[in-house]
């Protein structure tokens, strides 16, 4: 990695910090609301919690995942006098992207949350600025694609280095997926210009779902690229197989897109037969889901053998524990071992009933998104920031400790969401009092409990900040190890696990097939009526 | 591509488990009807709802012995009608739709829980065996007092 393409990588990492820092604080003035603290009389719920989804969720996530993606694709192809055109425009237009929808967010133009479910009307500039955040990300993946394309010219018949490949399975997954939220944005930038008096409510939640539920595996196979190729890294191993990583990611690619009905199992408008078909779709990524258990388990196997050590607690008491780096990404895989389980529960057809749109499913994505994956990237920050500026993590034992908190502070949140959702709490409501309800009642111990751990959760993102000021900031030149590992056995793996073009031709049959049904029913049962909206807040 | 034995026995065990999962789900749906609200093609023009039957005239109908139908709209916010009464033992079945945005009509006392979109009809039905006040609420962003959208089904004895 040169000086210059150190800068691009962390060009897209401060955004992606800035957004974790504000949206952090936005979600606490949150569970305070709900908890019963009257704070909503000094600041709008409803906006800050748009900012606070918007900003994590998308801004955070995609931003630093084009961090890790970029670094393992220049890193593991290294290039003399590399032209970094196409990842500046990229970042330029994700940025300006950002910044309008952002900026019509805090406005109170755009008080839709991330989800801006039509007919709530957002100033249009909201919708052009996520769209110009998603195309910019497009152009993340051309520049993969080019880099790639130049090693395999450079050297025929080799394979693309692992943490490459893996790179670009996740922006090509991105892409197919995203096309659903682009089309979107053109039904609905024209109504919210008023050009046209209505929008079809109903097609514009399929098309959302269609790229929603790829959105979280997107997150999901960042966060993997870390786990896959940076732990073994950090271990000083290989990889354990390169041909099951390739696998792996392959089968995120064809089983991540045609499955976001699940998100509409409570919907009208689509039969469940269709609903059913897809439900048995989102369960088959139990597949890449136990192979990454099992490579993971195998890795941290690997290096206790090094040692001599075997058994259970014997491989556990061999991995470095005292490593900030490695044991928040170790403590975000405990979380997702728990948001999976959730996981299983929201997409259980019928079981849904019980649980969709109540805080279960909040306190579900905050350990998922909100643990594993922010987890990942805080941890794994620990080594890249220090190594791209050119210094020393200062303060491992306080970066320990955040980390650690993170992991309490999530975990404690998450209990008392789950726990509030199961006793029939709905989510995205500023307060919880009903009237007075008894019902309502016994939700609110859970929502104290909630705040609690969004309080550890607050203060760790402040000596995370602390952390990383004494890295990357004020302190002394030093030098850190840090890069993306590969396997053993690279030329091994069968042909058919290097071609991203078939997988993805077999990810787009898919999508054909399980969107077949609910479009036939869309467009051929009952009248479609458009629906003027209105700007409720 | 080497796959080594424990993998081939690990991932045979949660495929398993999955075809497992998803038998049961089926089974129930077709056995028991035990299927999320799926009302297909049910539209209703909403910048018109109050001039059509059966939502110009909101709230709850008999329709046998036990059986009710119940008629609500939602509209920013504000569920139509505010409370029903209906004996325990009977089973209510819900219509529910939206003038404006997309709302969310769910009880959660009495697993009733469905969107409702603009432009469109959604039923649910419960049978209501406990006596008490069950409380609607909006589980659906609709805009700045959506958390004071709610309502209630008075159960007598």
């Amino acid at each position: 990695m040169t000086v210059r393409e150190n800068r691009l990588v962390l060009a897209h990492i401060w955004v992606a910090l800035g957004a974790l820092f504000v949206g952090t604080a936005f979600g606490l003035m949150q569970v305070y609301s709900r908890a019963g603290a009257h704070v909503t009389e000094f600041f709008d719920y409803y906006r800050l919690l748009t900012a606070h989804g918007v900003l994590l969720a998308i801004v955070f996530t995609t931003f630093f995942i084009c961090a890790i993606a970029t670094y393992a694709t220049y890193s593991t192809q290294p290039r003399e006098n590399r032209s970094l055109g196409i990842g500046w425009t990229a970042w330029s237009i994700m940025l300006f992207g950002t910044v309008m929808a952002a900026f019509e967010i805090l406005a109170g133009n755009a008080t839709v949350l991330y989800t801006f479910y039509a007919p709530l009307k957002a100033s249009p500039w909201f919708y052009i600025g996520a769209t110009l955040l998603v195309a910019g990300s497009w152009v993340v993946m051309v520049d993969i694609l080019v880099q790639n394309g130049a090693f395999k010219k450079a050297n025929p018949g080799k394979k693309v280095p692992l943490p490459a490949f893996i790179s670009a399975v996740t922006f090509v997954m991105w892409f197919i997926a995203t096309l659903g939220v682009a089309s979107e944005m053109l039904l609905l930038i024209p109504w919210a210009f008023g050009w046209v008096s209505g929008v079809d409510v109903h097609l514009t939640r399929i098309l959302f779902w269609y790229f929603g539920h790829p959105l979280v595996y997107f997150w999901i196979m960042g966060a993997y690229i870390v786990w896959y190729t940076v732990i073994p890294e950090i271990l000083e191993i290989p990889v354990w197989s390169d041909s099951l990583t390739r696998l792996t990611f392959l089968l995120l690619l064809v089983l991540s897109c045609p499955i976001g009905v699940h998100h509409q199992l409570m919907d009208p408008g689509i039969s469940p037969v269709w609903k059913m078909l897809q439900v048995g779709l989102t369960l088959t990524v139990v597949l890449p889901s136990l192979m990454t258990a099992f490579a993971l388990f195998a890795t941290f196997e690997a290096y206790a053998a090094k040692q001599g050590k075997t058994g259970f607690a014997g491989v556990v008491g061999a991995l470095p524990w005292t490593n900030p780096a490695f044991a928040g990404i170790a403590l975000s895989m405990i979380l997702f071992i728990f948001g999976g389980f959730g996981g299983l529960v929201n997409a259980s057809y019928s079981m849904d009933i019980l649980v969709h749109n109540t805080m279960w499913v909040v306190g579900h994505f905050h350990i998922t998104v909100g643990g594993p994956v922010a987890l990942t990237f805080i941890s794994v920050s620990y080594l890249m920031i220090p190594k791209l500026t050119g210094r020393k993590l200062m303060t491992p034992r306080m970066a320990m400790a955040q980390v650690v908190g993170y992991f309490t502070g999530m975990s404690i949140m998450s209990i008392g969401m789950h726990v509030e959702g199961l006793l029939g709490a709905p989510r995205r409501t500023a307060t919880l009092e009903y009237g007075s309800s008894p019902l309502a009642a016994t939700w609110e111990s859970w929502a104290i409990l909630a705040a609690i751990g969004g309080t550890i959760i607050f203060a760790n993102i402040i000596l995370y900040a602390f952390c990383l000021l004494g890295s990357a900031g004020i302190t002394a030149k030093g030098e850190t190890k840090f890069g993306f590992a590969q396997g053993a056995d690279p030329e091994e793996s069968p042909w058919w696990l290097n071609r991203i073009d078939l997988w993805a031709v077999a990810c787009i049959v898919m999508v054909l097939i399980a969107y077949s049904g609910p479009m036939w029913q869309h467009f051929h049962e009952g009248t479609i009526y458009l629906a003027p909206g209105a700007r409720t807040w | 591509m080497h796959v080594p034995r424990f993998e081939k026995i690990w991932i045979g065990l949660g495929l398993a488990t999955m075809a497992a999962f998803f038998i049961t789900l089926v089974t129930l749906a077709v056995a028991s009807g035990l299927n999320p609200p799926s009302t297909d093609g049910m539209t209703i023009d909403p910048t018109k709802v109050s001039q059509t039957p059966p939502f110009d005239k909101p709230g709850l109908h008999q329709s046998g012995p036990h059986t009710y139908e119940a008629y609500y709209v939602g509209q920013i916010f504000q569920w139509n009608p505010q409370q029903i009464t209906v004996p325990a033992g009977s089973t209510v079945k819900f219509f529910v739709t939206s003038v404006d945005v997309v709302h969310g009509f769910s009880i959660p006392d009495a697993d009733v829980n469905v969107e409702v979109m603009p432009g469109w009809v959604s039923e649910v039905d419960h049978t209501f065996k406990e006596p008490g006040n069950y409380l609607i609420v909006c589980n659906q962003y609709c805009g700045a007092g959506h958390a004071g959208m709610f309502a209630s089904v008075k159960v007598t004895p």
